[in-house]
């Protein structure tokens, strides 16, 4: 991904924030201009919890060519306590322990390097809570 | 709106067609479906095409296949839906001609997939960049998804998504375009490579190069193109949320609901007057969602019905007759004119060893993404 366009998603990869409708509550990640629910404009900026339930879950196994190195790696969709549901990777997971149901905490890591200067790309992913 | 009726089809086989380029594709099916109608003249054309521009550096694709189809100065126009092109360009040209602005109007699809890109990262571009992809997930990775929230909400099994490839592929058997031509065992299925948990090879859609082709016209003229023409009775294209995170239910496609709805509220006809019907079976899964979104079965229950013969040849509702995306081949861009190329000659009795025995209505149902568009088109023999 391109450093300009990395730049403008810092707000929503590093400090995990999401957008609340002020009309009806929805919670959206990352925050957008319109409601999804009801039109409303002006999203209010939140900070998402960092920690999760798992929706549903998957293990990639033939992975594109920037995450080689992980696979296979698990990848779930989670909800947070506000509502909000992203996709993420699992890490320090055994990859058949993840399931649907589990609860996991979001942390802060690596996602990938960019380019052939290999520029560090940071993100969030799920890890388990034992 | 006027009656539209399709009096032409024409498709490539679908495959590794090395020696065939992206515009030798389009040609090849055009002029079929040209040669079939006997017609010499176009008012419009509509090419179906996801990504010319990744997967062969090309765009401007709607002049071009103009051009090469020795058609210059006719307008031509690119329609994009990912992985539904085709069904949004079938879509479109029906309107072009529903509306009276033009009387013959050409729907195409092609897709040119191996010719060296990097296939799994330009069809994720289907996907959200910033909040799916940018994590490292996968077509079949979502598809995934979809299915382990299917298995955990409705009970849907392993053996059910194996049953789904093991159907494609012998009703694929029977078909002289497919790209894969022999019958698999559940067994095989799932013993093949691991894709994305729980999907495995056999139970993805291949890569393909191919285009299809279908003509269209007024009702009203199709007998001066062909004894048997196919009415349009219905069309209904519906989207939903980009991120699979986004769906209230992530087992369940409502932009494919919703576009049924559409196509059976413009037919007057529901999901029971349906005899023969393509579905978009990019993944097993996909399948099995998209026959309780049409309303062919009920809500949790297509892995049984699939299971029990149901959509096989010679059950209640056979599905995907051509072999479908898995068997039959997927060229993203021309896979919604392909299948309403199967309905078509179902509908008109030549569908051959594969011919579902009096089918009067056939529906086909495409999709983008992992279900943030969809197309259903319903087709009536006259």
């Amino acid at each position: 991904m391109p450093s300009p366009r990395y730049w403008r998603e810092i707000p929503a990869r590093y400090r995990l924030e999401g957008g609340r409708c002020p009309k009806c509550g929805k919670v959206v990640y990352p925050i957008r201009k319109v409601c999804p629910e009801c039109r409303t404009e002006g999203l209010e900026t939140i900070a998402l919890s960092r920690r999760g339930r798992v929706v549903t879950s998957t293990v990639i196994h033939v992975s594109p060519t920037e995450f080689l190195m992980e696979a296979p790696y698990p990848m779930v969709i989670v909800e947070t306590p506000e509502g909000a549901r992203l996709m993420v990777q699992v890490a320090d997971s055994d990859p058949d322990e993840v399931k649907p149901g589990m609860e996991v905490a979001l942390e802060f890591r690596c996602i990938q390097r960019e380019g052939h200067s290999g520029i560090l790309c940071y993100g969030h992913k799920a890890v388990p809570i034992r | 709106m006027r009656e539209v009726a399709i009096v032409g089809v024409g498709m490539t086989p679908f495959g590794e067609l090395w020696e065939l380029s992206l515009r030798d594709l389009f040609v090849d099916a055009a002029l079929a479906a040209l040669r079939d109608a006997k017609a010499d003249h176009l008012d419009a054309i509509y090419v179906g095409n996801m990504s010319g521009g990744q997967f062969v550096g090309q765009e401007h694709v709607g002049p071009l296949m103009a051009d090469h189809l020795g058609m210059r100065g006719v307008p031509s126009t690119r329609v994009e839906s990912a992985c539904a092109s085709g069904g949004a360009a079938l879509r479109a040209a029906f309107f072009e001609v529903a509306s009276g602005a033009s009387d013959l109007v050409l729907a195409s699809g092609v897709e040119k997939m191996n010719d060296g890109a990097d296939v799994t990262r330009v069809l994720a571009t289907a996907a959200d960049q910033e909040s799916e992809v940018y994590h490292g997930v996968t077509f079949p990775g979502l598809y995934a998804l979809i299915a382990r929230a299917h298995m955990a909400a409705h009970g849907t099994t392993l053996e059910d998504l194996a049953a789904v490839s093991v159907k494609n592929h012998a009703h694929g058997a029977l078909n002289p375009k497919a790209q894969f031509r022999q019958k698999v065992t559940a067994e095989q299925v799932m013993a093949s490579s691991m894709v994305a948990d729980p999907l495995r090879l056999l139970h993805c859609s291949p890569v393909s190069d191919g285009a299809a082709a279908v003509l269209l016209c007024p009702l009203s003229r199709a007998k001066e193109f062909t004894q048997r023409p196919i009415r349009i009775r219905g069309t209904g294209m519906a989207s939903s949320s980009m991120a699979l995170a986004d769906r209230k239910d992530p087992a369940y496609l409502d932009a494919v609901n919703l576009a049924a709805n559409r196509a059976y509220e413009m037919a007057k006809l529901g999901p029971k007057d349906i005899n023969v019907a393509e579905v978009h079976d990019c993944f097993a899964i996909a399948e099995l969602c998209a026959l309780e979104a049409l309303c062919f079965t009920e809500r949790g229950r297509a892995g049984e019905a699939t299971r029990a013969g149901e959509t096989s040849l010679g059950g209640r509702l056979p599905i995907n007759t051509s072999g479908g995306l898995k068997s039959k081949g997927h060229p993203v861009g021309a896979t919604g004119v392909a299948q309403a190329i199967e309905i078509v000659e179902q509908l008109r009795g030549e569908a051959g060893e594969r011919q579902v025995k009096d089918a009067a209505v056939g529906l086909a149902q495409n999709m983008g993404g992992s279900g943030a568009s969809s197309v259903v088109h319903i087709f009536e023999r006259v």
